[in-house]
């Protein structure tokens, strides 16, 4: 088996299973959301831009938001064998990259869309391992299918471990 | 009819939007050359419908680090202002203005930082005033957000904020170059909300 390094787009999600990996670069306000079945190696990675899907626009991207995503990947997981029960979580981005003086309502939306998504994953009752949400600055997301391990890179703090 | 997706957009709409980047990006261009006393070039712009991911890597990839300034207009339409630098480009204003082009874009000091502000708003307060001549329409300026980072993650704002229902975005994008004192360039783009978008074609007139 090779290994292959999935790079996911924007409002866009790959399921797999180890030995692959993934990728989403430079999440700003999006929020990348690893889930991983430890028995079975089998592992997902999804980049959401928004909370809620639209009702009134049944054709949208079901990857696009927050609360249509996590079912998806969670569905495709268990298609691979992976037991809802044993999947588990890790999730980065949604931060605020512009400060806008005297407008509290822009820039929002990264705290949102991190709200989405854990309220997405409880439905599951998925537990979230570790998180590197919030604050002011862009990360790139690396996801590894070997041991779970989600590595966030900025340009403001480097490289970490999660 | 009006347009609800970008998608919708024909090359006469395109060419209009390529004409209000002209007359914007040209006001904007005449306030920095006689704000810096230099001669200030700039493109033709061009008007293009592009995945966020297209667009950073028109601008250098992804990952580039770079300076943004995001400027939020508002009143009869909304849209965002991005003003993206490149290093080349500010150490070379700051050493017109400040005598010291020396930049250390992770620790401007509070002068650099003010002076990058400074041109940033003249340039897009020239931009949109030309606009809100030329369309009829009264637009507010916000004050400036500045952000040092992945050109990615900047370049998703708009995106998020303005065009929610699609992840591509519409760029009028324009490139500034100075002669001999600024051989460097910037980018100025507008993002306009679907609804703005209907609202200053219609403002000129044009049939949707």
């Amino acid at each position: 088996m090779s290994e292959v390094m999935h790079t996911i787009g924007i409002s866009d999600m790959k399921v797999s299973k180890f030995p692959d990996n993934f990728v989403t670069f430079a999440l700003g306000s999006c929020v990348g959301i690893c889930l991983f079945d430890p028995v079975l190696k089998v592992a997902g990675l999804g980049h959401i831009m928004l909370p809620e899907f639209p009702k009134n626009n049944p054709n949208e991207n079901k990857m696009r938001f927050a609360d249509t995503c996590v079912p998806l990947m969670v569905n495709e997981m268990n298609a691979l064998g992976a037991s809802t029960s044993r999947i588990v979580a890790k999730i980065a981005g949604g931060a605020r990259m512009f400060e806008v003086p005297n407008d509290s309502t822009f820039g929002n939306i990264g705290e949102r869309n991190v709200i989405a998504v854990k309220t997405a994953l409880q439905k599951y009752n998925i537990r979230i391992l570790a998180e590197d949400t919030g604050a002011n600055y862009g990360r790139t997301v690396y996801f590894y299918s070997e041991n779970g391990t989600m590595v966030v890179k900025s340009f403001v703090n480097g490289v970490k471990n999660y | 009819m009006s347009i609800t997706s970008l998608e919708q957009l024909n090359e006469m709409h395109l060419d209009v939007l390529r004409e209000i980047g002209n007359i914007g990006s040209g006001n904007a261009a005449t306030a920095l050359s006689q704000f810096l006393g230099v001669k200030v070039d700039m493109t033709t712009p061009t008007v293009r419908l592009l995945g966020i991911y297209d667009a950073a890597d028109a601008l250098g990839g992804l990952e580039r680090a770079t300076l943004a300034m995001l400027v939020r207009l508002t009143g009869d339409i909304d849209a965002i202002m991005m003003f993206i630098m490149d290093e080349a480009f500010i150490s070379s204003i700051l050493n017109i203005l400040l005598g010291d082009g020396t930049l250390d874009p992770m620790n401007m000091s509070e002068m650099q930082r003010s002076v990058i502000s400074e041109i940033g708003n003249i340039m897009i307060a020239a931009y949109a005033k030309s606009i809100a001549e030329i369309s009829g329409l009264f637009i507010n300026i916000s004050v400036p957000a500045i952000t040092y980072d992945y050109i990615g993650s900047m370049l998703s704002v708009p995106a998020v904020e303005m065009g929610a229902a699609s992840d591509k975005i519409l760029f009028i994008e324009d490139d500034y170059f100075g002669e001999t004192e600024m051989a460097s360039s910037a980018n100025m783009m507008l993002v306009p909300s679907i609804p703005s978008l209907n609202k200053l074609l219609e403002s000129l007139g044009i049939e949707l």
